[in-house]
């Protein structure tokens, strides 16, 4: 598949994510996400991949695509979470709002003085849309778990932008960001399972509440 | 020119007489009312030779008021507003002649006369004008004799309200009007409009935008539309929808004329304006179940359409795009012919049921096609006329606008993007109209009465019918011969655009041909009703055909009160959009085992007004409350305020 | 006007019920069961045209209108779709638009002979039908947009000449948005699941079935015939303007676009088979959602 293939389902990926309903579609886009991702990596490698580039992609993809996902739901359910996403911006209004988004990420793409490069302009346009809805996810959606997939997607735009701008960047950051973002999420998931364990709830709506 | 002249005289005579024969109301009527037919026939002589072709006139006469000259001019512009303008006032004043009989004995019908042939009057000088004084003049004079028509009824005091609202929101759009002229004119120290320069085009246009677009009904200043609209007499709610908002827009089109090459982001202004106007305004005129109400919604829609196409020829010509010029501009002057006829003639129609019905309230009404067959029928032509469905008129200049925005889309980016919005807009406004459209003439025309005034209804004089199916010829008549209607088109477009008369030609020439096959398309399909009509009628002969009620699903007893009412037809919409309709609701639910009576109630009020206005006008109350404090009541005090003033303004002119 | 852009009328008028024949079979075949005869829908046509007629008394001339109005729209709406590259017989610069407002017509009829009967179960089914359609259309017509940006021109005709394998390769991700999107719209339209279940008569689950439901002899065969036409144009503007066979001989590439039609009926056999009727409140974020990704296909071909 080509790069621009695989952007376009990056794209929509985040169209679903917006306009899903329900949290496990929404972990299971995620999951799809981070695999697509892996691949982005490899494709948009310039000259051939060596082998710290495969590990890089490869661990990203298992990481993202199978290990995020599997914690994620685990957490949900020991903690007896419904299933329905919680919006406080509806499904369509987010979709629209998805679309404008769209259009200024790819119009903010041209403006930026990006290096050279076939598909710069196009990649930064796809990770800044990803970085916007998933700030979007997490402003917008009430469940605690909707933050963390917001965080999630937001980390996927920082990776798009990296692979867009930086040629090669040295194996030991790539593990060190993975770490990163591997202990955020498990982190996030156990203060979840007790979250809901205290409250009965993952509403953050609610937990304002706390501030007294 | 002469013609024009004399047309105005005519009316303006026959308001005085119609004034002073106040005491006979038949006498009243035919001087009013033959009158204005009689001037309009006059000015719709003089004015079509100038649309195809003949030269522009002008008379330049002093006038004793300052910066003011009597400057009038009747250019291919001008012409063409003319059209709408006298067609509608006549076919209105005939119509009035019969709806204004149920006011006779207790309102003097000479005044109402008097302000009608008056407001005619006004409005074909605002259209000749060439001079910022005499503008502003006849403009002012549009707006009171209209303000007095639609106050007829001042007894109630929903009409009050409605005629203060119209008079400070037309007031208001003047304020700006006239600092716009002032702009203009400020460099060559003269208000001809011969006169102007184009300095500080961008603050001159965006006065314009708000004078003239408080006068059009663009969103959100478009609050008094749905109160004044309404409140006035059929006959004058027709004028004003048809007609009157026009000349807003006659008024930006005049503005652009003045102001040279405009920069892009103009057309992009105009692009969001007419879409938020058209999708906001169909969408509050679905929440409305008055309806004239819905109505006066409906020609914020078109307005809207209107600032879309007029939007499209400005991105056109910014961009250098003569084909996006030519249908942009086309499709929108195309649109204000058009809405004049559809809109008037619905109008009528509302005010048709009002007399025969006795009331507005569609959830009242119903089956009023099998008692006002004419009504119905008319009305129905002008449903699917506003719903831009072919093969009548609606669908001719909204062709125009998609045809241009599709152009534009398959070219430069900066272009491709508000005509995406375009686009879309248009397709939604669409099928929403249609939606708006299928309820108000399915509720009120069709299925069962809902009420006892419903019942016994009955049908209009002959004076009433008449204008209403001459409206619905003229629509189906522009329907069907598109290709020729784009003619007059071609001397006015050089004008508005900015371009030259054989580009204008030749673009005109390649949109003519597809209106050609659309007007195929319309002779095909009628010749298919026809045919497919005449199929069944030779398949049932011998058949049994009978008639029955309608399927109840077994229900013991179905009554009228058991069909979809408006409010519920539209609701599926309503509750899609309810963020921006916030519709208020009140509920008496059914309690208990055996229920008494329950009762729901909706009410849309317009959110421009809620959030927008009252905040801004009660704000502005307490602030001058506050300085309250000045108005002691002495007399002294006062006395001395004026010493005061007098003191200082002599030492500052004199020191 | 081509002798061979008149086969597509033809073939329309005589093999457009067989689609409700194909789409019955795939479904019976999901479902284990022997289904339906495929000409079902030509007795159906020919009973139903040797009956007489019943009409309600609540009704107006409007009712008797509507089925003959529709039909005479949507068979206005056959001259002007393209099938395997041949241009329609009716064929203009702009002919998209007046494709979409001549099915805009038909509805409006359809829906105002349904509120002429006075029966809330009609009301209910003509309200449900607005709104849909009114959410179907900028979908439709932002598809077409994307087409028009695409291959330069800006009639369906001129589009599906232009088409060839060579625009796959160069734009194959718009080209799928675009089908997935006017796939959509061919469902909704067409009250199709996931939008209406053509097969109940129940008041859950009704839109285009309850608005017939007081017609009946030759305007129910009318009404019918023209959902049948319906479905036709729709799957001929979908394979006209996205297969990409172009052999160059008239016969093998109408053949072509004629399997590719089949094969639309069977794909809309299996969605119906595969999926339940969506909640009334998600079919406008399916309508929306198929017009974002239109709006996305458009954006797409504006780098």
């Amino acid at each position: 598949m080509t790069l621009d293939t695989i952007l376009i389902l990056v794209v929509l990926t985040n169209l679903r994510l917006l306009g899903a309903s329900r949290i496990g579609a929404s972990v299971r886009t995620v999951a799809v996400q981070g695999i697509l991702l892996g691949l982005l990596a490899l494709l948009a490698h310039h000259g051939e991949p060596s082998v710290s580039v495969w590990l890089v992609a490869v661990g990203g993809a298992v990481l993202k695509g199978v290990v995020f996902p599997w914690l994620l739901l685990r957490a949900l359910r020991s903690a007896d979470v419904e299933r329905e996403v919680e919006p406080f911006v509806g499904p369509i209004a987010s979709l629209l709002a998805g679309v404008a988004a769209l259009g200024v990420s790819l119009w903010l793409a041209q403006r930026l003085p990006l290096p050279d490069g076939a598909h710069s302009s196009v990649l930064v346009a796809v990770a800044l849309f990803s970085i916007l809805v998933g700030l979007f996810l997490i402003v917008a959606r009430k469940k605690a778990i909707s933050q963390v997939l917001g965080f999630l997607v937001m980390e996927n735009g920082i990776y798009t932008f990296g692979v867009a701008l930086v040629r090669e960047s040295p194996l030991l950051v790539e593990l060190g960001v993975m770490l990163d973002v591997f202990v955020a999420v498990f982190v996030m998931g156990i203060a979840l399972f007790h979250i809901s364990r205290e409250f009965d709830h993952i509403d953050t709506h609610e937990l304002t509440t706390l501030k007294d | 020119m002469m013609g024009l002249l004399v047309a105005v005289a005519v009316l303006v005579c026959s308001a005085l007489a119609a004034l002073l024969a106040g005491r006979s109301p038949r006498a009243a009527t035919a001087l009013g009312a033959g009158g204005a037919v009689v001037a309009c026939a006059i000015g719709l002589i003089a004015a079509v030779p100038v649309l195809f072709g003949a030269p522009a006139e002008s008379l330049h006469l002093a006038w004793n008021v300052p910066y003011g000259t009597f400057f009038v001019q009747v250019d291919v512009l001008s012409a063409f507003f003319l059209l709408p303008i006298f067609g509608l006032s006549a076919l209105a004043a005939v119509y009035g002649t019969e709806y204004l009989q149920a006011w006779r004995g207790r309102k003097s019908l000479g005044a109402v006369w008097f302000f009608y042939n008056l407001l005619v009057a006004s409005m074909v000088l605002v259209v000749l004008a060439r001079n910022g004084v005499l503008f502003l003049a006849a403009w002012e004079m549009m707006a009171l004799t209209s303000y007095f028509l639609v106050t007829l009824d001042h007894e109630q005091d929903s009409v009050r309200e409605a005629g203060w609202t119209y008079l400070v929101a037309s007031h208001l759009g003047t304020a700006f009007l006239l600092a716009m002229f002032v702009l203009l004119g400020r460099s060559s120290g003269s208000l001809d409009f011969d006169r102007y320069s184009s300095a500080n085009a961008s603050a001159l246009f965006l006065l314009a935008l708000v004078g003239f677009g408080t006068k059009a009904g663009f969103m959100p200043l478009h609050v008094w539309l749905p109160e004044a609209h309404p409140a006035a007499p059929s006959h004058v709610s027709a004028l004003m929808s048809g007609v009157m908002i026009k000349m807003g827009i006659y008024g930006l089109l005049r503005t652009l004329t003045l102001l040279g090459p405009p920069p892009a982001w103009w057309g992009w202004v105009l692009i969001g304006v007419g879409l938020t106007s058209g999708v906001l305004g169909v969408l509050f005129a679905l929440a409305q179940h008055d309806l004239k109400r819905l109505l006066a919604y409906h020609s914020v829609e078109n307005i809207g359409i209107i600032a879309l196409g007029l939007g499209v020829g400005l991105v056109g010509v910014s961009n250098g795009s003569p084909v996006l010029a030519v249908l942009g501009f086309g499709g929108g002057l195309l649109h204000v012919l058009n809405h004049a006829l559809f809109k008037g003639l619905l109008f009528l129609g509302a005010g048709s049921v009002q007399h025969g019905a006795g009331t507005l309230e569609i959830d009242h009404l119903g089956g009023l096609a099998k008692r006002m067959p004419w009504t119905a029928t008319t009305f129905l032509v002008g449903a699917v006329a506003i719903s831009g469905l072919p093969p009548l008129n609606g669908f001719v200049s909204e062709f125009l606008i998609y045809l241009g925005a599709f152009n534009g889309v398959t070219q430069r980016a900066e272009m491709a993007v508000p005509l995406l919005a375009a686009i879309a807009g248009l397709a939604l406004i669409g099928g929403l109209a249609a939606a708006c459209f299928t309820k108000a003439f399915g509720v009120v025309f069709l299925g069962e009465p809902r009420s006892e005034h419903a019942a016994h209804a009955h049908e209009a004089g002959a004076a009433m019918r008449w204008p209403m199916a001459l409206l619905a010829v003229g629509c189906a008549l522009i329907g069907f011969c598109a290709p020729f209607v784009v003619r007059p088109l071609a001397s006015v477009l050089p004008l508005v655009s900015g371009l030259a008369p054989e580009t204008v030609g030749e673009k005109l020439g390649d949109a003519a041909d597809p209106l050609g096959f659309v007007a195929a398309g319309g002779v095909a399909f009628l010749v298919l009703v026809a045919g497919l009509a005449w199929l069944r009628r030779r398949l049932l002969r011998g058949r049994a055909v009978a008639e029955t009620v309608t399927w109840d699903c077994g229900y013991a007893q179905p009554s009228a009160r058991m069909q979809y009412t408006a409010s519920s037809f539209a609701q599926p919409l309503t509750t899609l959009f309810a963020p921006l309709l916030r519709t208020r609701r009140t509920l008496a639910a059914p309690e208990g085992y055996f229920p008494r009576a329950a009762s729901l109630s909706t009410t849309t009020p317009d959110t421009a007004r809620v959030a927008l206005y009252e905040p801004a006008f009660s704000g502005v109350g307490w602030v001058l409350a506050r300085m309250r404090w000045l108005q002691q009541g002495r007399i002294q005090l006062y006395v001395l305020y004026i010493a005061l003033t007098l003191l200082v303004l002599l030492v500052w002119k004199l020191g | 006007m081509q002798a061979t852009s008149l086969i597509q009328p033809v073939l329309a008028l005589v093999l457009s019920p067989l689609m409700f024949g194909v789409i019955n079979r795939t479904k019976a075949w999901f479902a284990g069961r022997r289904g339906p005869p495929v000409l079902q829908a030509y007795y159906d046509l020919s009973k139903l045209l040797r009956k007489g007629a019943v009409y309600s008394r609540t009704t107006t001339w409007v009712f008797r209108a509507g089925p003959i109005v529709g039909l005479a729209a949507v068979l206005v709406a056959t001259v002007l779709v393209p099938l395997g590259g041949e241009p329609a017989p009716l064929a203009f610069t702009g002919d998209l638009i007046l494709l979409a407002c001549v099915l805009g017509l038909m509805r409006f009829f359809t829906v105002t002979a349904a509120l002429d009967t006075g029966s809330s179960f009609e009301g209910m089914g003509a309200s449900r039908e607005v709104t849909f359609s009114a959410l179907a259309e900028p979908a439709l017509l932002l598809g077409l947009a994307a087409m028009a940006r695409l291959t330069g021109s800006l009639s369906l005709s001129g589009m599906s000449t232009a088409m060839a394998l060579e625009t796959w390769r160069q734009a194959g991700p718009v080209l799928a948005l675009v089908t997935a999107a006017l796939m959509v719209v061919l469902l909704a339209e067409n009250a199709r699941l996931p939008v209406d279940d053509p097969n109940t008569h129940l008041e859950l689950t009704m839109i285009h079935e309850v608005m017939a439901l007081d017609h009946c002899g030759p305007d129910l065969a009318f009404i019918l015939y023209g959902a049948a036409l319906k479905l036709w144009v729709l799957a001929a503007l979908l394979v006209g303007l996205m297969l990409p066979v172009r052999t160059g001989n008239a016969w093998l590439d109408i053949g072509a676009g004629l399997g590719a039609m089949f094969a639309v009926a069977v794909a809309v056999g299996v969605v119906e088979s595969s999926m339940a009727r969506l909640r009334l409140l998600r079919v406008p974020q399916l309508l929306v959602g198929a017009g974002a990704l239109a709006a996305l296909a458009l954006i797409l071909t504006l780098k």
